[in-house]
């Protein structure tokens, strides 16, 4: 009964705190952004830099052979040396990422908002979507090569899509159910239409929620990709490259893939990062 | 008012009504019952009581926010619910229920919004009642940026937004402290001078109701229930300004007020009802 949504008694909230954040302490934002940045990026990078030079000593002491673990100097000769091909992999497989990301995400938005409204759907959904995000997709990857052919980007772009829709899905739905007592009965003194809810109180409230689960879905949708790639089909993207190199036992060259694939995960995580900035500064 | 008809009509008219919750295994909690009130257009009447006593379903109930199981309930002449649809009344909670996400302005434009009013009428109207509540210099900000008391203004602007003659509002000031507290009260009574439009005001503060109220309704709970309604006169021509709180007229309605409250008769030094 006390979770009851509708009890008056869940008006009272603590008490609002008096001034919470004056004028001035916006002053001088510019630099302290700066200064933060600056902060946030320097540590990971001191470490990034110490971890290489200590694989190059271990490598160079204890003469490790290229095909157990490759200097990085020789990784980074490859990556020269391989530089087009490399690019060229990174868009195909970086494509194939960001439409399975964006149909999955938009989808799982879309799925998301219809079972907060119609409870029905939202019993038949919310398991199968549990199920889902348990079970290891890629493992479909080779049925769907039959099934669209193996000279199609489509497998790898729906192996992709299934991927990334359960977080996306449960983060949006776990966000759309968060809408305070308070703003249900102001909509509903204000007479609102179900859609006029959505719109302007349950939609925007769930942004957090759903640039929370974009951020897990990113990097994983990124991997998918990746790993799609290694049972067969088209041979365009990092993965295959990756996998042939490795065959031809080419480890410098796998490793210089390797990192492309770390370079594309990368960005995928820093853009959903940097949107997310984008969104919450509108909001305070 | 100069409109005689709705001088007749009046603002609200609660008629035996009562309130029961089904709460879990079939269990019932009878929230309310036999709840007569009429307030007049323009009056300003206050809910006080211990709580518990069904001040804020009262409220809800006028508002249709509820349905009672039983009486009625008119709104200007109409059923609560058409009322509601109708648009005949503002509301205003205790916590402020701003959306976040929308800067002050856009705050008080949301029931505007809502209800199709075009962008430069909206704007307008927002800066007139940014300027009424005081907070010009804070149009663009976001609620995360305003302290309790400006959220509080912010959301009684939002509740004048489409000129009601009804305001309904559930503890509004309760979160504020003491200071805070009196300067909002005075700005409501300028503000309600100023619109001309009813009030039922709930609050458990005796002073806070005699300070502003036409009319005190005293309830009690177990089943809720009106024991009392107290007429505050304070005489002929009596501002109510911050020196009526040391008035002689102001003291005799809080003791009016505590008397009903307590149902007898009690020491001026009478512990704190709340
Ligand atoms: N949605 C609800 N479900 C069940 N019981 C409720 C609900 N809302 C209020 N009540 C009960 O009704 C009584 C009156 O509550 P309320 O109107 O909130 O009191 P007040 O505002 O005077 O403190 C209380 O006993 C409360 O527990
Ligand atoms: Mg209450």
């Amino acid at each position: 009964m006390s979770l009851d949504p509708t009890a008056p008694a869940l008006f009272s909230l603590p008490a609002e705190a008096e001034a919470q954040q004056q004028p001035s302490a916006r002053a001088g934002e510019g630099g302290a952004r700066g200064r933060s940045l600056a902060r946030s990026v320097l540590p990971p990078l001191v470490l990034g830099v110490a971890f290489l030079l200590l694989w190059q000593l271990v490598v160079v002491v204890f003469d490790i052979k290229p095909y157990l673990l490759p200097s990085p100097t020789d990784i980074a000769g490859q990556i020269v040396v391989v530089l087009p091909l490399l690019w060229s992999s990174l868009l195909a497989t970086g494509l194939n990422a960001l439409i399975g990301l964006v149909v999955g995400s938009l989808l799982a938005i879309v799925l998301a908002l219809l079972a907060s409204r119609v409870t029905v759907f939202d019993r038949m959904i919310v398991p199968i979507v549990a199920a889902l995000a348990v079970v290891p997709i890629v493992a479909l990857a080779p049925i769907l090569n039959t099934m669209f052919g193996s000279t199609s980007d489509t497998p790898r772009r729906v192996v992709v899509l299934i991927v990334v829709f359960a977080p996306v899905f449960i983060n949006t739905l776990r966000g759309l159910r968060q809408v305070r007592p308070v703003h249900r009965d102001l909509m509903r003194a204000y007479a609102a239409s179900n859609w006029q809810l959505t719109r302007t109180v349950t939609l925007p409230g769930a942004v957090p929620f759903i640039f929370t689960g974009l951020r897990i879905a990113a990097p994983l949708g990124v991997i998918s990709a990746i790993v799609a790639e290694y049972f067969g089909g088209l041979q365009n993207g990092l993965g295959s490259r990756i996998t042939s190199a490795a065959a031809n036992s080419a480890y410098p060259r796998a490793w210089a893939y390797v990192f492309g694939a770390i370079i594309l995960g990368l960005v995928f995580y820093g853009v959903t990062l940097l949107l997310e900035r984008l969104a919450s500064r509108r909001r305070a | 008012m100069t409109d005689t008809a709705l001088n007749a009509l009046p603002a609200i008219s609660v008629r035996s009504a009562g309130k029961i919750f089904s709460v879990a295994r079939g269990a019932e909690v009878q929230a309310l019952t036999g709840i007569d009130l009429t307030v007049a257009p323009g009056e300003f009447v206050s809910l006080i009581g211990p709580s518990g006593c069904g001040k804020s379903t009262l409220l809800r109930l006028i508002a249709d926010l509820d349905s009672a199981t039983s009486g009625e309930i008119l709104v200007f002449g109409k059923t609560a619910r058409q009322a509601r649809l109708d648009q005949e009344y503002g509301i205003a909670f205790q916590s402020a229920g701003l959306l976040p996400w929308r800067s002050v302005q856009a705050n008080i434009e949301l029931p505007l919004e809502l209800h199709g009013v075009g962008k430069a009428e909206r704007a307008a109207r927002a800066e007139e009642l940014i300027e009424l509540v005081g907070l010009s210099d804070f149009r663009t900000r976001y609620p995360d940026q305003l302290s309790g008391g400006m959220q509080q203004r912010v959301a009684i602007a939002r509740s004048l937004a489409e000129r009601p003659k009804l305001l309904l509002m559930d503890e509004p000031f309760g979160a504020l402290d003491e200071m805070t507290r009196e300067r909002m009260q005075q700005e409501l009574v300028r503000i309600c001078s100023e619109t001309g439009a009813a009030v039922v005001f709930v609050t458990h503060s005796i002073p806070e109701a005699v300070f502003l109220s036409d009319r005190v309704v005293v309830m009690s709970p177990r089943p809720g229930r009106i024991v009392d309604i107290v007429s505050v006169n304070l005489g002929p021509g009596t501002e109510r300004s911050d020196a009526l709180r040391e008035n002689a007229a102001f003291f005799a309605g809080v003791t009016a007020v505590r008397e009903a409250l307590h149902g007898s008769p009690v020491a001026p030094l009478g512990a704190d009802l709340r």
